[in-house]
């Protein structure tokens, strides 16, 4: 019944301290509950420091390399705009950008515009997706930290990550420190809700 | 964190390469763990010290300590291994190098409880400042056994097979991960968890034959390695980490490779779906000498799949020799020898060998034309260094200043809007360099060091500068943790209260122009600055201000 997929790359990007690193747990353990192989890669130290984070996940039938191949990627998962217009050379015509609608500004020099990144996102695949996912969270849960949570399961319910919801909510269920079950499990709801709305 | 804990042997569980060779270490009954951190090698004692603090049946069976530094580290170790216990030191790559001179004498005596060192290479020096360094020399340089996991699931079986290795030939042995390795996920399987152990108690057992190295003996004890060597090339000959893939192929061309690249190689053949004979070597030193030798003999081809410089290469080049001197022997004139090796280079790099082909690029893209700004690391907001930067750029004209750099986060000085930092070499080296610019030039100069840094090299640098009397100004960047790897404590920020104080340090030197200023007292660290750069003798300013990440 189930249908496995061949093989689902993905790649999410930010900044440091966006929690890719809890994402990437979160959607392994959903991937390993889900009966297939998996990979991730990670960097850790001083380049993190709220510079740019790119972690990679790859899960299917059989998986070597942790790392994504140039224009391989199924989804690439943006937590803040440039960051995934950055990402692009992973991309193909066919690939997936499910995109937190946040610009994290670089200092000390001009920023690409929300408008000039999505028109240079749309020449490289249709398949952009923009969700104001920080913005989301401030306003119905008031912390922006689980927009992450929020987009990956969004991601699911849309079908953009090739995993069943049910599998993220256990998966986080299993990840997420007690302390903050809670609200991460608002985030996975408030995703249902909006997405049964979209 | 809980599931490393987990004793239910078979079950299948994901783990961090890091994670992982601790959990290869609880399942073997490890007694002794002793580490400094560092990128990509931290989360090793980091996972350590989290079980030690938690309450588990494991906890007390074992040891832990972040040791001063590295060499340190080691020494603490050697000691632990002569008084019997089974015992693990983790560092990255260049704190294998200051343990160096520790390390050469142990593999020399040789263990008495196993031991097992890890050593954590990070091509592309994705965080590591110095240089991109292969610490396959090492392995040359010392004679250590060596063996080298691609994934998680390896890096728990080599720790294991380690302990097994040291166990028997009474040898320290090394496991060298780098950043894809040690910072990769996958699931592991689990083994059972060893140390029942209720205490860990070990005994020194006088031997002064096996535990003191000075010649006539050393010499000895180097003919000795030698034949615990060539002990260890017989078993690395029948061991099965040594994995030989050959498919049904008419093909004369293989592939001889390790570690991570193996990975990248066996992704290349599925991508090409090409079936080559595969060699996936699990030992670096001693090489299996006899089964790269039976794998060329009937090759046309061989391409060697190694990152950073052609170790293997050298060596397959040297054992073609006797058995198949007309081989081509492909491997560095189509991979690079800097950086980190990516898949899509590799599958270039067979394609080309076997006369495939392999189209990355999407004809249909067309990649749009743009520029993004780079996002250099960032001090957080908030961070107590902003306020030092902001102080030191009040106190004195940048350009008429040299600022030394040295290992921490605040070597961010030396990128935008910074720009404070003129050179960067090694720990506690911001010191150690700017008393020899001193000497030289008499220019004024700052340098920069933090707490955990002081502690580690910055020491002996700061007694040269009173002992050979040089005045540079040496601006200690106190937050109270070793912040940049993760907040590990240190001397003098341990996890309990009450550290050493670096100001008693300093002053038990005999240097008179020392302060400890809050940062936040920007008049006060201003105008200090300014006096001590006036100063005939070395000055320390403590610019004392927590990590915003820390509980004080």
């Amino acid at each position: 019944m189930d249908k496995k997929i061949n093989q689902f790359n993905m790649l999410i990007v930010g900044t440091g301290g966006q929690g890719q690193l809890t994402l990437l747990q979160v959607l392994a353990e959903a991937a390993l509950s889900e009966g297939y192989e998996i990979r991730t890669s990670e960097l850790h130290g001083l380049s993190q420091r709220g510079g740019q984070v790119e972690v990679h996940l790859r899960f299917g039938k059989k998986i070597y390399s942790p790392l994504v191949l140039p224009q391989k990627a199924d989804l690439i998962l943006g937590l803040e705009m440039q960051e995934a217009l950055r990402a692009c050379p992973y991309a193909n015509s066919k690939t997936k950008f499910l995109v937190n609608e946040k610009i994290i500004p670089i200092p000390l020099v001009k920023n690409l515009t929300k408008k000039e990144i999505l028109k240079n996102l749309k020449k490289i695949s249709e398949n952009i997706i923009l969700v104001p996912a920080s913005e989301i969270c401030k306003k119905e849960l008031g912390k922006e930290i689980v927009a992450g949570i929020y987009l990956i399961s969004f991601g699911a319910f849309g079908g953009a990550i090739a995993l069943k919801p049910s599998s993220i909510l256990d998966s986080i269920k299993k990840i997420i420190p007690a302390k903050y079950l809670k609200l991460n499990l608002q985030a996975f709801e408030l995703a249902r809700a909006k997405f049964s709305q979209f | 964190m809980e599931k490393i804990l987990l004793n239910k042997p078979g079950k299948k569980i994901i783990l961090l390469g890091n994670e992982a060779i601790v959990r290869g270490a609880l399942e073997a009954g490890v007694d002794f763990v002793s580490t400094y951190p560092g990128t990509p090698a931290s989360e090793i004692g980091d996972t350590f010290y989290k079980v030690k603090s938690q309450k588990s049946k494991v906890k007390n069976t074992f040891y832990f300590e972040y040791s001063v530094n590295e060499k340190v580290a080691l020494e603490a170790g050697i000691g632990a291994s002569f008084s019997g216990l089974k015992t693990l030191i983790a560092m990255k790559h260049f704190g294998l190098n200051v343990s160096l001179e520790a390390l050469g004498p142990f593999v020399h005596t040789g263990t008495k409880g196993a031991t097992v060192i890890v050593g954590a290479d990070d091509p592309s020096c994705h965080s590591s400042a110095q240089w991109e360094e292969n610490t396959r020399a090492i392995s040359y340089l010392t004679h250590i056994p060596t063996l080298e996991p691609s994934d998680p699931q390896e890096c728990k079986d080599f720790v294991k097979l380690g302990f097994q290795i040291s166990e028997k030939f009474k040898i320290p042995v090394m496991i060298r991960t780098t950043t894809r390795v040690a910072h990769q996920r996958a699931p592991v399987v689990l083994g059972k968890i060893q140390g029942s152990k209720l205490k860990v108690q070990g005994k020194f057992i006088k031997d002064p034959k096996k535990f003191i190295t000075m010649p006539p003996r050393v010499l000895e004890m180097k003919k000795e390695l030698f034949e615990k060597i060539e002990k260890i090339k017989e078993f690395s000959e029948k061991s099965k980490i040594n994995k030989l893939l050959r498919p049904a192929t008419k093909k004369q061309i293989g592939i001889i490779t390790s570690g991570i690249s193996y990975l990248y190689v066996m992704e290349a053949l599925q991508e090409l779906n090409l079936k080559l004979p595969v060699l996936k070597l699990g030992f670096f030193y001693p090489l299996p000498e006899k089964k790269i030798q039976n794998f060329i003999r009937g090759l046309k081809k061989v391409l060697v799949v190694e990152e950073l410089e052609p170790y293997l290469e050298k060596e397959v080049e040297r054992l073609a020799k006797n058995v198949n001197p007309k081989i081509e022997i492909l491997g560095k004139n189509l991979i690079a020898k800097v950086g980190e090796l990516k898949p899509k280079e590799v599958i270039l790099s067979i394609a080309k060998m076997t006369n495939s082909k392999f189209e990355v690029q999407d004809s249909k893209l067309k990649v749009p034309r743009f520029k993004i700004p780079k996002r250099f690391p960032q001090l957080c907001p908030g961070c107590p260094y902003w306020l030092v930067f902001g102080a030191i750029k009040k106190a004195v004209d940048p350009k008429k200043v040299v600022f030394g750099g040295d290992i921490g986060c605040y070597m961010l000085a030396g990128l935008p809007p910074h720009f404070l930092q003129d050179y960067l070499s090694c720990m506690g080296s911001s010191i150690g360099i700017a008393h020899g610019i001193k000497k030289a030039t008499g220019q004024k100069l700052i340098a920069f060091l933090g707490d955990s840094t002081f502690f580690h090299a910055g020491i002996p640098a700061l007694i040269n500068t009173v002992f050979n009397k040089s005045n540079p100004l040496i601006i200690i960047m106190n937050n109270q943790t070793t912040a940049m790897t993760g907040h590990q404590p240190h001397p003098g920020a341990p996890a309990k209260p009450d550290g050493l104080k670096i100001e008693n340090v300093i002053k038990g030197l005999g240097i008179k122009n020392v302060k400890v200023i809050d940062p936040i007292n920007q008049k006060e660290f201003v105008k200090t600055v300014k006096e001590f750069l006036k100063k005939k003798e070395v000055s320390v300013i403590i610019a004392q201000r927590p990590c915003i990440w820390i509980k004080k």
